[in-house]
């Protein structure tokens, strides 16, 4: 049984081409902890402007991936490319040399993430949550940071609570609040690791809806680890399945999520919806 | 060079022979502390209302003043009482030292009970265990093996402590370091040896504790 | 009775100035421990071997040899290596390197336990590895951090009585001279306890009141035991958490690879 057939797909749009210079490029990344090897020989691209979402088993490496991306895991072989640029480690005369931590760094600010777990910072109100990065790592003034903060916070649905500590918000509160403070950045990459895997069930619909916004009305690349598959279907323009560390297979979420080549593909979308 | 070696060889037996001093100190004092500790620990739970809160002034009296203080303190009471001016001053130390720890050691007994979960004694009651079997037979056990390791890590801090007893004159290993270094000036060689005797002692013991912490936190 | 009452009036500014001693070892005893422990606890927390490694080594060297030892070190020692020291030197010195070698335990084992997520989501930002630290990491930290230190305070307090052992006249040994002017031990000595008891006891007011402010900015309020029984197991734990702590604070503690000081049971 096709498990998805019901699904309607929203995705009308076109996908961006991927002739440009990918925004991402995966080139022979191998990951390992330890002696478990969780990724190997991978390669592939995401477009400027592309949305692609992550699906498989856990343990698939999909996680691994958008961690990799933010620099949150050691790269332990291979390369990967922002906008045509390496971000941790380049090929010099044949040999695999890791940069110096400042140009990562100056990389990452074109990227964001959203995670499971908020990861605010308690000790900071919600509107110095979001202009701690702009002022220092951006040089913005405390006025224009503020100021776009506070856009940010009405376009989430949280300006009255500039003020508040992080704590006192709830789950899907703090969501939001998370996700103003990575697009304060203006980052070219968004990356979206189960953003609603931690929030009860009946949060979920706001947060989910300031993301359907953002692709609406941006073109920022997005990579998304998500369990909700009709978001998935709604806002993607690829889905890329993963198992053991590898694509099983990829392609336009209406093929994927109705026509599915491979049956473990298939038995995953059955066990998911 | 600063450093004798003959004078090293000479002090060493001197010290060892004051380092059996701080041992007994250590041993019989985690003693008294172990067992007045518990007792401490319990007997609050069962007592009327400012009784417990006298003991709780006392014990926060005993914990906050210092350990050297104490000591003489004990030290010129007994000297004046005609029947206990001969008791060893090694006695007083450990006394004193046991009781000086028996107020931390409570309160790792106290942390260790409450900790139980609420569930062990629901279950015992609803066995229809009396109080006191519900207690010895299913607080108090889960509640030790929580606080062994505190209890170790108190003892290696009551050893280190030892040295305290210089205050009343015990002879223990610093004491016998001090009086070797002084009559041969020989300080270098007499407290850098009482150093790595304490170290050599104290570090492979936490270690130790440590381990068995480990052990203990995993049923 | 009245006698000792007069040699104690007449002792006032004595006591007065051994209380003073007692104050100056314990604050600039405690300074200096807070700047040796910030030193080698952030050391200990660091990626590079070379920086790690010394620093717990400098740690457990100062942990495991006696505060005593330490003491006559610097007073019996250092005059023979041609370095005469103060004794008031001696005794902030070896209160600071003894006290902050065990601060630099819990300065270590508080970093370790913030939240991983919270390192991530600043390296998320691109914050700078200074900035990470000081803005984000460190003040989540310090929260953590104070109902340990002070209890390491007090015991700088009481371990300050030491330095009665080289020559100083603080609080001890001028209650050791009223003692012998009085010639009543029990007089002498409760009024001795008695000033070292309160003196604690505004230390820990103090403390608690940095706790408290520390815990605000971080916008979380202590729960209510009696309305929330879950909170009130998880005060339980966390006393017995704070307790092993403590525990090991004042043993020579947790060796190499020890990183669950702060963790769970």
């Amino acid at each position: 049984m096709p498990p998805t057939e019901n699904i309607p797909s929203a995705t009308g749009e076109t996908a961006p081409s991927a002739s440009a210079t990918p925004a991402i490029e995966f080139k022979d990344v191998e990951k390992s902890f330890g002696k478990t090897t969780v990724l190997k020989d991978l390669n592939f691209s995401v477009a400027p402007g592309e949305r692609v979402t992550l699906i498989g088993p856990s343990g698939s490496g999909k996680t691994t991936i958008l961690r990799l991306v933010m620099t949150l895991e050691e790269l332990t072989g291979g390369y990967i490319y922002i906008d045509g640029k390496p971000l941790t480690h380049t090929e010099r005369d044949g040999k695999r040399v890791e940069l110096p931590s400042k140009v990562t760094r100056s990389m990452t600010t074109r990227i964001g993430m959203v995670f499971q777990q908020f990861n605010l910072f308690p000790n900071m109100t919600v509107l110095e949550n979001i202009i701690e990065a702009p002022v220092h790592v951006l040089g913005k003034s405390k006025a224009e940071a503020s100021k776009e903060a506070k856009a940010l916070l009405e376009k989430v649905g949280l300006a009255e609570k500039a003020d508040e500590h992080p704590t006192r918000l709830s789950g899907g509160q703090q969501q939001r609040v998370a996700i103003a403070r990575a697009l304060a950045m203006s980052p070219e990459i968004l990356l979206l690791d189960e953003v609603t895997s931690a929030l009860d069930p009946e949060l979920v619909g706001d947060v989910l809806a300031v993301l359907r916004d953002i692709a609406e009305t941006t073109d920022i690349t997005m990579l998304l680890v998500t369990h909700e598959m009709q978001f998935a279907r709604d806002v993607s323009h690829r889905v890329m399945m993963f198992d053991g560390g590898q694509v099983l297979e990829e392609g336009p979420p209406d093929q994927i999520f109705n026509n599915p080549e491979h049956e473990r593909t298939r038995s995953f979308l059955s066990s998911v919806l | 060079m600063i450093w004798n070696w003959e004078f090293a060889a000479e002090a060493l037996p001197i010290l060892l022979r004051g380092f059996v001093n701080t041992l007994i100190a250590t041993a019989v004092g985690t003693l008294i502390a172990v067992v007045l500790g518990l007792i401490i620990a319990v007997a609050i739970r069962g007592l009327p209302r400012w009784i417990n809160w006298l003991i709780r002034l006392l014990v926060a009296f005993v914990r906050n003043t210092p350990l050297i203080m104490q000591l003489m303190f004990v030290y010129f009471i007994f000297a004046g009482i005609p029947g206990l001016v001969d008791i060893p001053a090694l006695v007083v130390g450990f006394i004193v030292i046991g009781i000086h720890y028996s107020t931390y050691m409570s309160e790792s007994y106290r942390a260790g009970i409450d900790a139980v979960p609420p569930g062990q004694h629901e279950a015992a009651t609803a066995l229809s265990l009396p109080p006191v079997r519900k207690f010895t037979a299913v607080v108090l056990p889960q509640a030790l093996r929580a606080t062994v390791p505190s209890l170790g890590n108190y003892a290696v801090a009551m050893f280190k402590d030892t040295p305290f007893l210089f205050a009343i004159s015990v002879v223990e290993l610093v004491t016998s370091a001090q009086q070797f270094g002084a009559a041969k000036f020989a300080y270098t060689e007499a407290f850098t040896l009482a150093g790595i005797i304490f170290l050599a002692a104290s570090y492979p013991t936490s270690l130790l504790i440590q381990r068995m912490e480990k052990r203990l936190a995993t049923y | 009775m009245t006698d000792n009452i007069q040699t104690l009036l007449n002792f006032l500014p004595q006591l007065w100035e051994g209380v003073q001693t007692t104050l100056i070892l314990t604050v600039l005893g405690s300074i200096g421990a807070v700047v040796i422990a910030l030193v080698l606890g952030l050391a200990m927390t660091s990626t590079h071997r070379w920086l790690r490694v010394p620093a717990r080594i400098i740690v457990e060297f100062f942990r495991g040899t006696s505060l005593l030892v330490q003491l006559f070190w610097l007073f019996y020692v250092f005059p023979l290596l041609g370095v005469d020291l103060d004794p008031m030197v001696c005794g902030i010195g070896a209160l600071a390197l003894n006290y902050g070698a065990y601060s630099a335990e819990v300065v270590r084992s508080s970093i370790i336990t913030v939240d991983k997520g919270q390192w991530e989501g600043a390296i998320a930002l691109s914050l700078s590895p200074t900035r990470r630290m000081t803005r984000v990491i460190f003040p989540q930290a310090w929260a953590l951090m104070i109902p340990s230190l002070a209890t390491l305070l007090i015991q700088l307090l009481k371990g300050s009585a030491v330095v009665s052992f080289i020559t100083l006249q603080d609080l001890t040994e001028k209650i050791d001279q009223l003692r012998q002017s009085t010639n009543d031990t029990y007089f002498s000595f409760t009024i001795g306890l008695i000033i070292y008891f309160v003196i604690a006891w505004l230390l820990q007011e103090f403390m608690n009141f940095l706790e408290r402010r520390a815990t605000a900015r971080l916008g979380r309020r202590r729960p209510n035991s009696r309305t929330d029984r879950r909170a009130t197991r998880r005060d339980a734990r966390e006393a017995l958490r704070q307790d092993r702590l403590n525990s090991r604070l004042r043993g020579a503690g947790a060796g190499p690879g020890s990183g669950n000081a702060g963790g769970g049971l």
